[in-house]
């Protein structure tokens, strides 16, 4: 009898001290980003797009949102902070924001017109106390459409642009809110805000240190569908590609940004999972039509998208790429039908450079500026040696302006610059996913010069397009660029992300960003 | 000696102050103005000149470099470019964790290299001299980024003894759960020294020994303990001029170790500086690195002439 009494609290002891173990133990991600350094932590993260992915929306959010739970086609904006948006009839330079009344900040404060308010003239305020002239600097690069803003009452914001732009919500989707009382109780200091931040998403900074920041799940988020499953993510800025790999295959982190091709099959041999998935992303040539160039003639411009070996590359990138005939990708519904299918075709290239007037064996030269590494830019000058090979087949003979990626950014607008002498081509690859780069990149002026007055009709009346289905402007657009060739359309990224089998529920989608709130960690 | 030091002081003076225009006008000769760095490309100019002006580019290049000069003198280092951050706060936290490896490789380097060079000297032409000869230049030859990338496939992946990336828990390396980040960085680093350090105490040793005043110590009886403390400082000055060198290389050229190990130090900080043109940062870390380099001679040039008194005069 004392025996069994003895096993049975035994049996109980170890029962509950496995559902206090199992009860305690954190689902924890850790990450390990491709950036220099750590993104900051103000609500306008630094280390571009990755540091807006990682630092930016799990933690602090905009009015309106990109749907990161859309797997099919294009992620398009919902509202978000905002529950309404629209554009006033009568002025199509108002956009009316009706905001959500169930939010609060971290830091137990409301999410008003008033924090609206009070977020925009922190970067569009010089003489407000509270403007932040770093963050400025980048946001209205983005977002300078906006001319005025006005709270209307405390659930409603009217935000004027200063043209008619239908895409002006994707602009704001990359304005991020945060406490402005906060930021009061902190000393009306952004670097103390910095270390101790309030937005309004599903995870908190629970830690800012030099080395590392921590995500903790906030139980209090006002999303109740979105809730995060994990208890905290950890983020680490590993810049090299081996550290990151070592770093998984040691057990030290479950996830790595961008492996590099090369290393992907010895992490798939080693049991990790490689995702790669249709990115909004394009890796091409720009190429300058003017008088004394080559590419003023479309033909010319046709021919070397004839003479890209693109399934070259994407065997070079491992299956990390996927071939590009145009800006956005076949079977996207804004892809449209295009007379041309480029595909690597030299006897094509050829007869197209013919009927331009050049002899038979005649190369074409053509100086491209290309960087030795850079942000989407993935193994640029493997990259074009590959393409040097395959183009002087084809009629072309390619030669380089190498920089690194930070001063193609200085000087790629001043043809004075000396390494901009004879480039008449720019390797810089480029986001598909919203409108403002698509209008920087062909609206003019633009760097290529281009100015069809067919195209610059069709991009006018999809920017003054407010209601309705707009993919059909946006497909004969398309089909208009793919043919008059601006740009040489090479590859699109496929983005691959390594991790452990232990994560669970990461939902590729059409965008640079990722619904962490879907990801869990099990043991 | 006291004349010593304050002369050595007074020929630092000059090389700061040219340090410093050096570094000012490095940047100065850069493509493009500092603002155009600030904003994303494709920024309307009339924003550039904006930010340009916030942070006073607009005035003329003396202004800028007096400016800068007063408040670098006050500790002022200005805000970083690329995160507008402080960039004081930035370097010295990153000093702090290169002096951590940068300390412990000069300690196991340069005693390694004194014990390989003392070794391979007294055994000249036996087998420990060929042993030890071999290790010092494979350690100056063996390019140290490469062997830290073999330490971490062997070590982290393989074994999974020690963590591949990193610095871990914040603080002074007092305990396990710090130094096993620091295990890895500190052998790639102290490698170099080995064999440059170790090169040069086997070559003076050997000719200290190959020196008449050694036969007649010898002669006189003294015990070779004795006659090991002759030769020891003997050998000291040249040994702690390049040790010097060497102390100022690893501190700033560590670069590589730092980027493979992802150890948040000036070597680090300085890469990423320059792949973000950062300059306010890149200027502010040439200009530390430099100091210490002069700091860390003068040093050495105030040690040597304390044991070697021909050097004082």
């Amino acid at each position: 009898m004392k025996f069994t009494k003895f096993v049975a609290a035994l049996a109980t002891s170890v029962a509950l001290m496995a559902t206090v173990a199992t009860a305690s133990a954190e689902s924890v991600l850790r990450v390990a980003m491709t950036t220099g350094d750590l993104p900051t932590t103000t609500g306008a993260p630094t280390q571009g797009l990755e540091g807006m992915r990682f630092a930016g929306y799990p933690v602090f959010e905009p009015l309106v949102m990109w749907d990161l739970r859309k797997t099919e086609g294009p992620v398009t904006v919902i509202p978000w902070l905002a529950k309404e948006f629209k554009t006033d009839p009568n002025d199509r330079n108002k956009w009316i924001f009706t905001l959500r009344d169930d939010v609060n900040f971290h830091d137990g404060s409301k999410f008003d017109a008033d924090a609206v308010i009070w977020n925009l003239e922190r970067y569009y305020n010089d003489k407000a106390e509270h403007f932040d002239p770093a963050a400025a600097a980048y946001l209205r690069s983005r977002a300078s459409l906006l001319k005025s803003w006005e709270k209307i009452d405390d659930h409603t914001v009217a935000i004027t642009t200063s043209t008619p732009t239908s895409y002006f919500p994707e602009i704001v989707a990359g304005i991020l809110m945060v406490s402005p009382k906060q930021w009061e109780a902190v000393g009306k200091d952004w670097s103390k805000f910095a270390e101790k931040p309030a937005g309004t998403g599903p995870f908190t900074f629970s830690d800012v240190n030099r080395n590392q920041l921590t995500l903790s799940k906030n139980d209090a988020y006002w999303n109740k569908e979105r809730a995060a499953k994990l208890d905290k993510i950890t983020l680490q800025a590993m810049p090299e590609a081996t550290t990151r790999m070592a770093a998984l295959m040691s057990g030290q982190v479950d996830w790595i940004e961008a492996p590099s091709p090369d290393s992907i099959p010895v992490l798939e041999g080693a049991d990790f999972e490689v995702v790669t998935t249709s990115f909004p992303h394009v890796w091409p040539y720009w190429l300058k039509i003017a008088d004394d160039t080559p590419f003023k003639d479309p033909k010319v411009r046709q021919a070397l998208n004839y003479a890209v070996d693109r399934e070259g590359l994407v065997a070079l990138l491992n299956g990390t790429a996927e071939p590009a005939s145009g800006f956005w990708k076949k079977g996207d519904p804004r892809y449209g039908n295009p007379k041309n299918d480029y595909k690597y075709d030299p006897a094509k290239a050829k007869a197209l450079l013919k009927e331009a007037g050049y002899k038979d064996d005649e190369l074409v030269k053509v100086k491209v500026m290309i960087t030795t590494a850079g942000s989407g830019q993935m193994m640029p000058l493997q990259m074009n040696e590959l393409l040097q090979q395959s183009a002087k087949e084809a009629g072309f003979d390619l030669e380089f302006s190498v920089v690194d990626f930070a001063k193609m950014l200085a000087v790629r607008f001043n043809d004075k610059a000396p390494e901009m002498q004879g480039v008449v081509a720019m390797n810089s690859s480029f986001t598909t996913a919203d409108m403002m780069w698509f209008y920087f990149s062909f609206y003019p002026k633009n760097w290529a010069g281009y100015a069809d007055p067919e195209a610059i009709a069709l991009m006018d009346e999809y920017r003054n397009t407010f209601e309705g289905d707009t993919t059909p402007i946006l497909a004969k657009l398309h089909e208009k660029l793919v043919d008059d060739a601006p740009w040489a359309w090479i590859v699109h990224s496929r983005n691959p992300v390594a991790m452990s089998k232990k994560v669970k529920g990461y939902t590729p989608v059409q965008s640079w960003y990722t619904d962490l709130t879907l990801i869990d960690v099990e043991d | 000696m006291l004349s010593l030091i304050a002369k050595r002081l007074i020929h630092a003076l000059p090389i700061l102050f040219g340090v410093t225009l050096l570094v000012f006008a490095l940047i100065q000769m850069m493509p493009g103005t500092i603002a155009d760095l600030m904003v994303p490309p494709g920024s309307p100019p009339e924003l550039v000149a904006e930010i340009g002006k916030l942070y006073g580019f607009d005035r003329p290049v003396w202004e800028q470099y007096l400016r800068w000069l007063f408040q670098v003198l006050s500790g002022n280092l200005g805000l970083s470019v690329a995160t507008g951050k402080p960039v004081a706060a930035e370097l010295f936290a990153a000093l702090s964790n290169t002096l951590k490896i940068t300390i412990a490789a000069a300690i196991l380097g340069f005693g390694l290299a004194i014990l390989f060079g003392a070794i391979a000297a007294i055994y000249h032409r036996r087998w420990p001299d060929r042993v030890f000869s071999v290790l010092m230049t494979a350690g100056l030859s063996l390019p140290n980024y490469w062997l830290a990338i073999l330490c971490v496939a062997i070590f982290s992946v393989k074994l999974r003894w020690l963590p591949p990336q990193g610095i871990g828990p914040a603080g002074l390396p007092l305990h396990w759960d710090q130094w096993k980040f620091m295990i890895l960085p500190v052998i790639a680093l102290s490698m170099i020294p080995i064999g440059v350090v170790g090169r040069l105490v086997r070559a003076t040793v050997l000719d200290i020994l190959s020196q008449e005043f050694i036969t007649a110590l010898e002669a006189r009886g003294l015990p070779w303990r004795r006659i090991w403390l002759h030769i020891a400082k003997n050998a000291a000055p040249a040994a702690l001029a390049l040790m010097g060198l060497q102390f100022g290389y690893m501190i700033g050229g560590s670069i590589l170790i730092e980027t493979v190990f992802n150890w948040p130090g000036t070597g680090q900080l300085l890469n990423q500086a320059i792949f973000t043109r950062d300059v306010t940062m890149i200027q502010a870390t040439v200009l530390l690195l430099a100091v210490i380099f002069v700091a860390v001679n003068l040093l050495v040039d105030i040690l040597q002439g304390a044991i070697d008194p021909r050097m004082r005069r």
